[in-house]
């Protein structure tokens, strides 16, 4: 073999780079699986069925944006006999009120950062605004 | 009938993974088995090639130069073009990499009435790549979220700026179109551009549609067949293959599944392929040589030993037989032989 001076390091480097997520992980901490919380006030149905809810819930929450902001149309929705008016805090955070234990537990573990949280608070920030002001 | 066939071949293999991980069992075959053979051929025969590769002599510097080389002080040596030190021939590769210069410099010809021959600059075989590579590897580095457990923050930074646009929910990236559009162009270019049709073959077509077919089945998986897509339940699997522990929890859609062995089909592949063009570029001699011709002496590698042998020394060899032939030499036979 010719060159090796350059080509075994450069291999090396290749391999490295290829099982990169192997090595990653083994000297990282694991983090535990995600378990969401489910409502602590004790509600058992959503405004669609579980499954659906958890492919899908990021378009409706999509389709609900739109529709509340862009068509004005903020229509109540049934869930559980109980009237919910559409929206991530008056609807949604009702009964999912802890963010971190229920969006961001799975959130986290799969690196996906919505947007909601750029305009919306959390109920627990949403009540400490209203003290100080 | 070369580009059919492709996507024939491609239709098949997705048949094979949706039909196969449909049979009780099977997921562990498509989901976790196939995945390390394929990584494993991947890896090894990358290696393999490469070594291979490093098995042949370069026996002369055989650069191809596009600029003035080093000469006189006087004379304005172009760097970039013909590199005559280590530095350059690094930045020369590095821009060949990254920018794909050789692709800026393609060149379209065409024959007019005269008859009379025109070059002409061709810059879309250069956009359309740039287009594509950087796209794959978007994707590729996106996908780590999958394999790294934390994610670290840069993989977070990667995903906000492909997704800048924030249409959306799940968002889009720009990666994901420019893979698409890539192909796309990629491969219609083979079939539009009558002589580079000519040159197609089998193994031109089949990575495109190959890549394309993954492209459009992970955006499916995304967007549109989401039943039983939980994606904490497949990080546990893709963490689990990468921390050697694999297991398969709850049910995964067969999208999952064909989007997994398109992506095995196509690693074990790699290697015996054109796509190991990713290894080569590195161990191109035409860019990767130093335009040092004049300045150092090259010596073939396989050349056989010859020492140098003098005059003198023929004669010291041959001196008896020069005498008796008749042949004039410059230093006699020693008298004391003939006493």
């Amino acid at each position: 073999m010719y060159n090796k001076g350059t080509i075994i390091p450069g291999l090396i480097i290749f391999v490295l780079l290829i099982t990169f997520p192997l090595w990653f992980n083994a000297f990282s901490k694991a983090s535990t699986a995600p378990k969401i919380e489910l409502p602590p006030g004790g509600q058992k149905e959503c405004v669609k069925p579980a499954a659906e809810m958890r492919a899908q819930h990021m378009v409706l929450l999509n389709e609900w944006r739109d529709d509340v902001l862009r068509n004005g149309n903020r229509v109540a929705v049934t869930a559980g006999g109980k009237e919910y008016r559409k929206g991530l805090q008056t609807a949604c955070m009702a009964c999912h009120t802890n963010k971190e234990k229920f969006c961001d537990s799975c959130h986290t573990y799969t690196s996906v950062k919505p947007y909601c949280w750029d305009c919306h608070l959390t109920p627990s920030v949403a009540a400490a605004k209203k003290e100080t002001n | 009938m070369k580009y059919a066939f492709s996507f024939l071949a491609v239709i098949a293999l997705i048949l094979i993974a949706w039909l196969g991980s449909q049979i009780p069992g099977m997921p562990y075959l498509f989901g976790v088995a196939l995945p390390y053979l394929a990584m494993m051929i991947f890896l090894g025969g990358c290696v393999y090639k490469v070594v291979q590769w490093a098995k042949s002599p370069v026996p002369f510097p055989i650069q191809t130069t596009c600029g003035q080389g080093k000469s006189l002080d006087f004379i304005k040596h172009d760097r970039l073009e013909a590199p005559s030190t280590n530095a350059e021939v690094v930045a020369r590769m590095f821009l060949e990499i990254v920018t794909f210069r050789s692709l800026f410099r393609n060149t379209k010809s065409e024959i007019h009435d005269g008859p009379q021959i025109t070059y002409e600059s061709s810059k879309w075989l250069w956009v359309f790549a740039l287009i594509f590579h950087y796209s794959f590897l978007s994707i590729v580095v996106r996908h780590m979220r999958l394999f790294l457990d934390p994610v670290p923050a840069w993989i977070g930074w990667w995903e906000f700026i492909d997704g800048i646009f924030e249409v959306g929910a799940p968002g889009w990236y720009i990666s994901d179109v420019g893979l698409v559009v890539g192909c796309l162009l990629l491969f219609s270019r083979r079939l539009i551009t009558r002589h580079v049709r000519y040159i197609s073959l089998m193994n031109d077509y089949f990575p495109l549609v190959l890549i394309f077919t993954i492209a459009v089945t992970g955006i499916l998986m995304r967007y549109v067949l989401r039943t039983d897509i939980d994606i904490v339940n497949i990080k546990h699997l893709t963490v689990g293959l990468v921390s050697l522990s694999p297991t398969i929890g709850a049910k995964i859609g067969s999208i999952f599944f064909i989007h997994v062995f398109l992506v095995c089909v196509l690693l074990a592949y790699f290697p015996f392929s054109k796509l190991m063009h990713f290894a080569g570029v590195f161990l191109s001699p035409t860019r990767n040589l130093k335009n040092n011709s004049r300045a150092v002496r090259h010596e073939n590698p396989w050349n056989p030993r010859i020492l140098p042998h003098s005059y003198a020394g023929y004669e010291d060899e041959f001196r008896e037989f020069m005498v008796d032939a008749g042949i004039p030499v410059e230093k006699e036979l020693s008298p004391a032989k003939d006493e």
